[in-house]
């Protein structure tokens, strides 16, 4: 009962608002003609009227009516929201967008503000976001004012600032109040205030605001009294000989440069039999005497002259070109750039921690990728080629659990360890089969583990195809922490690192405080002595194959979140483990982590010296470690012993 | 009685074998037979029609592989070290010749395009449209510096031995003075491998990138000859080269050179306490067959025609070792046995000439299969089968040896002292 009437009530109060103006409209009507024939000079009390009215659909109107989407109905002079169709208006209330039937094109009218009236609609508008409930929406105006910064916005956004509450909305408020001071103001020790402050920054949009204050023009034939001297441009240094040419040729101090082409192009058409002034075009063989042909032909008149070759030293000398700051404030550009300089470096250092990530994140990759190999090269003295297989099996396991629990989350708890399970097993029957009886002959197991891994590879790319399958990340993972501009990792990159931390801290353990550690050692330092006292090698080395494959089945989950799963994926990594274990040192854990951390840190490293070209990077890293083995051939942790070879 | 008064003549069949000329010995002969038979054979069918000029190039280059498994076999069947980067020799060699091709071709057309202008063409001229020729597929058109002697064929003839020679030298040079050996200098070639393919992958290596060089079977000078005859004399070529590398390598292993090597290779210590300067040795043999890579590589890209970073790939070199293994290492016909075989059966197979195989619910296809066939097998004749296809050739000697001295095997004290073990 108490529902029903609830119902009708609400529908008798909304009928009348349907059927009279709603409070949008009357307040329009209200400066009817103001909006239908706006100008610049009249337009501001209207929208100082309808900000103020801080009805909710005035936004939308606002935009649309910058937008030249708002129509006035001639008959009844409303106002409605206007799509053109054909030759008729689809009308829209602008009360809340709903439809309000249709108008031809004769009986309604397009509100076209000029481009002055529209500027001042952009700045309401602006004040009208900056001042929005929603924090999104204000943190969007933001972004949209910050590419984009013009002067007037400059008195809404102060505005706004006193009223904001969201502290980090209400710095980045007062930070682009500051770049918008530093470009626009015109008070000088607000905009010194602003630089100074922009000196603490690491953003970029400090660059950018400090790089707008430097903008210089050139100018040739010395600089006009009381400008701000920039530099004065020396060849050599500061630009090439035919740079300075170019700048003469701007200011028609000496002809434009002729090129080659042009050369060519004016000696064919001055052949005239066989001749060109005189010369047989059979002796223009060579660029100087074509060059000698061209000023025959220039001296002649027949061609454009060509500015004088050798003499520009004594031309600039003549007519210095000078850099001159569009700023006319030399206090401002002093600071500006000294500014600039301190942001500079700050943002140098930000790069040096943001690589320094980089590099912690790759040497986790390459830890739990190589960790398996090192152990497994420690106990049983065995390369594995087909590790990268396990790798590569693990990130299949992970996309097949995702195909059946499509809960990203929860399959990737499940993916984990059976990763780890199936890598595992998967391990144990290569040892079983294959590598239990090529034991002591390490260059055998090399190629026979090959042969396991090109058939794996083919097995699988016959299952899942050619093609890359995805594993997808659940959402928490998806994004990225930044602390700045600069400095910045993803979640699944820490998430990785976490886990590489983890299972160092769980093979540390294994190998410092358990039984099974105990004899892996035993059987690592010396096989011979250790079977001797009761340690069944065998079994050590099958229960370390079954650990070391698991982890790079973990490893193979981790790296497919944010790497290609394709059947070649651990082909990739296979090398990159190697140099990690034999840099590191042979079946030390720590040996593996230095190597990882070496590894990842030069490759980062090179990359940054040379950021165009990553296939460069690893080329230099793999030179560098074939140096790195002359030094310490037994890697960065040794074994020692008498059975260390 | 032929038996025992050969007995009596030398103190052992080792030794027997040892004062024959060379090549007079059996195994020599029979395999300078098979391979003139082979050569004679495919160009008397070549010239009826038997077989297609592309057959022709598969033979011509099935036979330079031969030429590398055979390097390929002196350094990791006789001296033990598994090198795992002489593919890349090989395809330096190529890429030496290639760039020859290459440049001799494209500047006869810069230049005979440039005659039909108006005006003579100058150096800088040329040189600038040959630039630009060449590496427009990769943005470029300036010449790198490696390319500055590529106009002259002597020049990248002696690049194709000396550099691999060159790199062999310093590298091994490194490793082998630092005493990295077994596993960790397996993997120290192999990084090296990735490292040069994955330089010349780069755009700006002056090898444009992974475009590689194309067009090498257009021999410049050679345009009127028609690429049916070409392919039978590259085929001569790489016979002739196979034939006296095999001459070579047989005349270095019978001697006191050979039986240091093999020495090496089953007790590297032992030799190096007898006096033997080790490193040495492994030096030359290491920098020798990168050399004869090198060749083989300048012999076989020109009939394939195109030489690219993806053949340098490390892959490429555990291929070789591969086809080592399974024709069976520390015997030379064994390598080439081995890469004959396999890489014939690859392309037999891959190319879709081996019929599927239908199992009623799944149809085997060999073009996906293969690889897999490939692996296990080699696997298996890893683990039951360490001779390889040459131990073929030994039970049948082995009978055969009853009736008459002589001895073709190769020395198989490593594999017996590994047997022994295992």
């Amino acid at each position: 009962m108490t529902l029903l009437r609830a119902l009708l009530l609400g529908l008798c109060l909304a009928l009348p608002a349907q059927a009279q103006e709603g409070a949008v409209q009357t307040l329009l009507q209200s400066h009817a003609d103001d909006i239908a024939k706006p100008s610049r000079r009249t337009i501001q009390p209207v929208l100082d009227d309808l900000a103020a009215s801080g009805l909710p659909g005035i936004l939308p109107f606002l935009e649309a009516w910058a937008d030249k989407g708002i129509v006035q109905r001639d008959a009844d002079g409303l106002f409605f929201y206007g799509d053109r169709n054909g030759d008729a208006y689809a009308l829209r209330s602008v009360e809340d967008g709903t439809d309000a039937g249709t108008a031809g094109r004769r009986e309604a009218s397009e509100l076209k503000p000029n481009a002055g009236v529209r500027k001042l609609i952009a700045t309401t508008l602006v004040t009208f976001q900056l001042n929005d409930p929603d924090p999104d929406r204000r943190r969007a105006a933001l972004d949209a004012l910050s590419r984009n910064p013009t002067p007037d916005l400059l008195a809404p956004l102060r505005a706004s600032i006193e009223t904001e509450e969201n502290r980090a909305l209400r710095n980045r408020k007062e930070a682009l109040d500051r770049l918008i001071s530093i470009r626009f103001g015109t008070d000088p020790a607000i905009r010194l205030a602003a630089i100074d402050w922009m000196s603490d920054q690491v953003s970029l949009e400090a660059r950018a605001a400090l790089n707008a204050v430097l903008t210089t023009e050139t100018v040739v034939g010395g600089a006009p009294e009381g400008a701000n001297v920039a530099r004065r441009l020396e060849t050599g240094e500061d630009f090439t000989e035919a740079q300075a040419l170019a700048v003469l040729a701007r200011a028609e101090i000496v002809p434009d440069r002729v090129g080659r082409g042009d050369r060519d192009a004016a000696l064919i058409a001055a052949i005239a039999d066989g001749e060109i002034a005189g010369r047989p075009v059979a002796t223009l063989d060579t660029e100087a005497a074509r060059w000698a042909a061209y000023d025959a032909l220039a001296r002649a008149g027949d061609a454009p002259p060509r500015p004088p070759e050798g003499a520009v030293a004594e031309l600039i000398a003549a007519n210095p070109i000078t850099e001159i700051y569009d700023e006319p404030d030399p206090a401002i550009t002093d600071a500006a750039r000294a500014a600039l300089a301190e942001v500079d470096a700050r943002v140098a250092r930000a790069q040096v921690a943001d690589l320094g990530l980089d590099a912690l994140s790759l040497a986790s990759i390459y830890f739990l990728a190589a960790i398996g190999l090192a152990i497994t090269f420690g106990v049983m003295g065995v390369i594995n080629m087909a590790h990268g297989e396990f790798i590569m099996i693990g990130a299949y396991t992970g996309y097949v659990v995702q195909r059946v629990v499509p809960d990203y989350t929860a399959s990737l708890v499940i993916a984990l360890p059976l990763a780890f399970a199936v890598a595992a097993a998967a391990g144990v029957v290569l040892e079983r089969l294959v590598i239990r009886h090529l034991a002591h002959r390490p260059l055998e197991t090399l190629l026979a583990t090959f042969g396991i891994s090109v058939a794996l590879q083919q097995i699988f790319k016959n299952i899942f195809g050619t093609q890359a399958v995805p594993l997808t990340s659940p959402d928490w993972l998806a994004g990225a922490w930044t602390l700045n501009d600069v400095v910045g990792i993803s979640y699944i990159r820490i998430a990785i690192f976490i886990l590489a931390a983890l299972f160092l801290a769980l093979l540390v353990w294994i190998l410092r405080r358990t039984r099974l550690g105990l004899e892996v050692r035993a059987v690592t330092q010396n096989p011979g002595m250790a079977a001797s006292l009761g340690i069944d090698p065998d079994r050590v080395g099958m229960v370390t194959f079954a650990l070391g494959s698991g982890i790079a089945g973990i490893a193979g989950v981790a790296i497919g979140l944010f790497a290609q799963v394709t059947s070649e994926m651990g082909a990739g990594y296979i090398v990159q483990s190697f140099m990690t274990v034999v840099v590191g040192g042979v079946g030390s854990v720590f040996g593996t982590l230095a190597g990882a951390g070496l590894i990842g840190g030069l490759q980062k490293g090179i990359e940054w010296l040379n950021p165009s070209n990553t296939l460069a990077a690893q080329t230099y890293m793999i030179l560098f470690i074939i140096l790195f083995i002359q030094f310490r051939p037994r890697g960065i942790v040794a074994q020692k012993g008498r059975f260390a070879q | 009685m032929s038996m025992a008064s050969s007995w009596h003549k030398y103190a052992s069949p080792a030794e027997a074998s040892r004062r024959r000329p060379l090549i007079l010995r059996t195994d020599v002969l029979i395999f300078l037979a098979i391979l003139a038979l082979v050569t004679l054979g495919a160009t008397l069918m070549a010239q009826s029609g038997l077989i297609s000029t592309s057959f022709v190039k598969t033979l011509g280059k099935t036979l330079c592989l031969c030429l590398a498994a055979l390097a390929m076999d002196l350094v990791w069947g006789y001296t033990g070290i598994l090198s795992l980067g002489h593919f890349a020799f090989f395809g330096i060699g190529g890429y030496a010749i290639g760039m020859w091709l290459m440049w001799d071709r494209t500047e006869a057309i810069v230049q005979s395009t440039l005659a039909r202008g108006p005006l003579p063409a100058t150096d800088l001229q040329l040189q600038e449209a040959i630039g630009s020729q060449i590496f427009g597929v990769v943005g470029a058109s300036d010449i790198p510096w490696i390319w500055t002697l590529a106009g002259s064929l002597p020049a990248q003839l002696a690049a194709a031995i000396l550099v691999p020679g060159v790199i062999a030298l310093v590298f091994g040079w490194l490793a082998f003075r630092s005493r990295v050996a077994g596993v960790y200098l397996s993997i120290l070639t192999q990084a090296g491998t990735l490292a040069l393919s994955l330089w010349l992958f780069q755009n700006d290596s002056g090898l444009r990138g992974n475009n590689g060089l194309s067009g090498l079977q257009n021999v410049p000078g050679l345009e009127s000859v028609p690429q049916s005859t070409l392919s039978l004399w590259f085929l001569w070529a790489s016979a002739v080269a196979l034939g006296l590398a095999y001459l070579a390598a047989v005349w270095l292993v019978a001697g006191r050179f050979g039986s240091v090597l093999r020495g090496i290779r089953d007790d590297e210590a032992r030799v190096r306490f007898l006096g033997y300067e080790v490193e040495h040795y492994k030096l030359a043999i290491f920098t020798v067959t990168a050399m004869v890579c090198g060749i083989a590589g300048a012999l076989y890209y020109p009939q394939a025609g195109i030489v690219n970073p993806a053949e340098i790939a490390p892959i490429a070199s555990i291929y070789l070792a591969v086809w080592v293994a399974i024709g069976g290492r520390g015997r030379l016909y064994g390598a080439v046995i081995g890469a004959a075989v396999v890489s014939l059966a690859s392309s037999w197979f891959t190319g879709g000439g081996a019929p599927n195989v239908n199992l009623g619910i799944y149809t085997i296809r060999w073009t996906d299969w293969w690889l897999v066939l490939l692996g296990l097998s080699f696997v298996l004749v890893t683990l039951y089968a360490p001779k390889g296809l040459g131990g073929l050739v030994d039970l049948w000697t082995e009978h055969r040896a009853r009736r008459r001295t002589g001895d073709l095997g190769p020395d198989q004290g490593a594999l017996r002292a590994e047997e022994e073990q295992a």
